[in-house]
């Protein structure tokens, strides 16, 4: 039975997940306020930014010196590339991990993960030197892979741990009535698992939009997503705050977009499961 | 007129490429505001030569690490890079540049100013045209000292004469504070005003044997100087500042005198960007027991890597950018003031840029003391003004600025910032095998 929760516990839970929710979002906030005032306004103390004129000029100029729109589509292109061919790995690789599990599947989960904390620029010049050498340096396709291979193991644990959550017995009833494998995962997992495998896609999409150290490093001007293009804007001298807020605005507008809309399943993919 | 001649320039260029097939050039670039004006103007070269650049625009650090990183592997990616005067003469030396001394007469390599061309030279091969060149000078508020009765002393003033002058104009009761330099860690930032000071004091780097000497009294001075200036006379939280940070406070009127790039005097002086643009003047940053070395020496260039394969197209547009004609360009265009500084004596002898820039002459005199060559008291095996031309600078010069950031924060001791300096520097230099 559920715990009875009294009225002054609620509202004390709703006000500190509240301030909790103002502060994370504050900086974003503020970004936004920036983005929308003159450079020499931008950069004045707190209450002089709050009580300037408005305008959307960083916006046009921003607009007017970069192209968005290239930069828009190749993120695009490279975050959805990145997941969907990750999934085309993942979806086999924890299968066979959840319903065929061998003697070390644990250990090998694990030292996927251990991937993950290699410092990247440790591996960043034989990784340039390959690209140099197939001419994939500046090119959407090279960094299709690579993120791919970044996000591999997030992918492979997040679908893991919901195929764990799904009866063997169902699969094993598929294969009574004559199922083939590829049937098997194509026809009966996958469906079930489609909660899962969209809350894997919405997390990766999003890491795979925001990974700014081999975007920056394996681009120069055709394959550059959004995070060279915010890029393009950081300067130690000179003013370009607002220029700068405009440009991340417009580059993290998108994706936060699609978070506002999905955190439901965002919540649950990162929740879910008895392992994580 | 100028205009005109320009363009016609830029189509002679274009035949003289020999009606070479188009190129597509990819260039790397800083993002400031003369970087900006040249993206824009670059059109006219694209239209006059029938290539087109792609422009790649990185944040300064972001950038010297992607284009140290394509050029040490010979990636291929870039066809024209802009660099600063520390990476000109380490990556020519290195073999990675292309040489650019022939770019041709009409280039007009004499009207280049001495010590631009000089720090931008490896064994007396030049590796890369500059685009802008600064030093550094004191601003101050005229308005402010007239106040407070202060007098300027001829010639070159020393740094305790300015302490003093400092402690007359420090008014934090009306927002004032005497002084704002640099205080954000970083061999570009906090060691670009404490390497000239420590110049100033007699200091330097390393000894003729390439043994660091930071633990020095001159050392010891200069940055006990810094540090008692600063907590008595600066702003609150001085070391989350950097250029822009005191830039801003200083054309906001919070600060009565500002040592730092000459490059800023632009800024300073626009009414649109500074409230303090009527009422701000300059002198040359203090001395010390020498007057060497005072100054710091900076530019930025382009240049084209050796890995590149559209070198000739490269040139061009180099010879195009950084020419005279490129600076009338942009006076007739976006207004005198906006014109590249300190690189061309001909933008100097121009009246209309020093009808614009009434700073011009204190400009062009504080370029021209900066000598990379000879900017110490005692002998050293190495040039640089604020900096140290190796490899190996960049990581010493973070570690001393965040040492010398610690002891400003009042986490340590001045001694102890410098012994750990020390101790850091014999360490790497011995790891890269100096003496050499």
């Amino acid at each position: 039975m559920a715990r009875a929760v009294s009225n002054r516990e609620k509202t004390v839970t709703t006000i500190v997940a509240w301030t909790l929710g103002i502060l994370m979002f504050f900086p974003i906030l503020w970004i936004a306020i920036l983005s929308l005032k003159t450079e020499v306004d931008a950069i004045r103390g707190p209450i002089e930014v709050l009580t300037s004129g408005w305008t959307t000029e960083s916006y046009g100029a921003v607009q007017a010196r970069s192209d968005y729109f290239k930069h828009f589509t190749n993120s695009v292109v490279i975050a959805l590339g990145s997941t969907l061919l990750g999934l085309l790995i993942a979806v086999p690789a924890a299968w066979a991990m959840a319903f065929v599990p061998a003697k070390r599947t644990k250990n090998v989960l694990m030292w996927m993960l251990s991937t993950k904390m290699l410092p990247p620029v440790g591996v960043l010049i034989p990784i340039y030197l390959i690209f140099r050498d197939t001419g994939l340096l500046d090119t959407r396709t090279g960094l299709v892979i690579v993120l791919m291979l970044i996000n591999l193991p997030i992918i492979i644990w997040m679908l893991y741990t919901y195929f764990r959550e799904i009866p063997g017995e169902i699969l094993e009833a598929a294969r009574m009535d004559g199922a083939s494998l590829r049937k098997e995962v194509l026809y009966v997992l996958t469906p079930m698992a489609v909660p899962g495998i969209a809350s894997t896609v919405l997390l990766n999409v999003i890491l795979a939009w925001n990974e700014a150290f081999w975007t920056l490093n394996l681009t120069a001007s055709k394959a550059a997503p959004l995070t060279a293009f915010i890029a393009s804007y950081s300067s130690p001298e000179g003013l370009f705050y607002a220029k700068l807020s405009a440009a991340s605005v417009m580059a993290i507008a998108p994706i936060l977009i699609i978070g506002w809309f999905s955190q439901k399943q965002l919540v649950r993919g990162l929740t879910f499961g008895a392992v994580k | 007129m100028h205009l005109r001649s320009t363009l016609v320039s830029a189509s002679v260029m274009a035949l003289v490429a020999g009606g070479a097939l188009a190129e597509e050039l990819t260039i790397a670039t800083v993002n400031n505001s003369d970087m900006i004006i040249m993206q824009e103007l670059s059109s006219k070269w694209e239209e006059a030569t029938g290539n087109t650049l792609n422009w790649v625009v990185l944040e300064e650090n972001v950038l010297r690490q992607r284009v140290t990183t394509d050029i040490a592997t010979n990636g291929g990616s870039f066809d024209i890079v802009t660099i600063g005067a520390y990476e000109a003469p380490i990556w020519g030396a290195q073999g990675w540049l292309v040489a650019l001394d022939d770019l041709g007469d009409a280039y007009n390599y004499d009207d280049i100013f001495e010590p631009v061309l000089n720090g931008l030279s490896a064994d007396g091969t030049l590796y890369a045209v500059p685009f802008y060149a600064e030093s550094s000078f004191t601003f101050y508020r005229k308005d402010l000292f007239d106040a407070a009765g202060v007098e300027l002393p001829d010639g070159q003033m020393t740094y305790d004469q300015f302490a003093e002058i400092v402690a007359k104009v420090h008014d934090p009761d009306n927002g004032v504070f005497g002084t704002c330099q640099r205080g954000k860690a970083g061999w570009g930032e906090n060691m670009a005003f404490v390497g000239p000071l420590v110049n100033a004091f007699g200091g330097r780097w390393f000894d003729m044997d390439w043994k660091p000497t930071i633990d020095s009294d001159a050392w010891h001075n200069a940055v006990t100087y810094y540090v008692d200036l600063m907590n008595e006379f600066g702003p609150p939280g001085a070391t989350a500042n950097g250029h822009n940070e005191n830039r801003a406070l200083f054309a906001d009127g919070k600060c009565a005198t500002w040592v730092d790039a000459t490059s800023a005097a632009g800024y300073i002086f626009n009414p649109d960007e500074s409230s303090v643009a009527d009422k701000t003047d300059f002198f040359q940053a203090p001395k010390q027991v020498t007057d060497k070395g005072t100054g710091w020496f900076w530019a930025w260039a382009l240049a084209i890597p050796k890995s590149s394969q559209k070198a000739d197209a490269a040139k061009n547009f180099l010879a195009w950018s950084t020419s005279e004609d490129y600076v009338n360009l942009v006076g007739e265009t976006k207004g005198w003031v906006a014109a590249p500084p300190g690189t061309r004596k001909s933008t100097y002898e121009n009246q209309a840029y020093l009808d614009a820039a009434p700073f011009a002459k204190t400009v062009e005199n504080s370029i021209l003391a900066a000598n990379p060559a000879d900017a110490t008291l005692e002998p050293v095996p190495y040039t640089g003004v604020q900096f140290v031309a190796i490899p190996e600078f960049q990581g010493i010069g973070n570690y001393v600025g965040q040492q010398i950031a610690a002891a400003l924060a009042g986490q340590m001791t001045v001694d102890e910032a410098l012994k750990n300096s020390q101790q850091f520097a014999e360490r790497e230099m011995a790891k890269a095998g100096y003496p050499k």
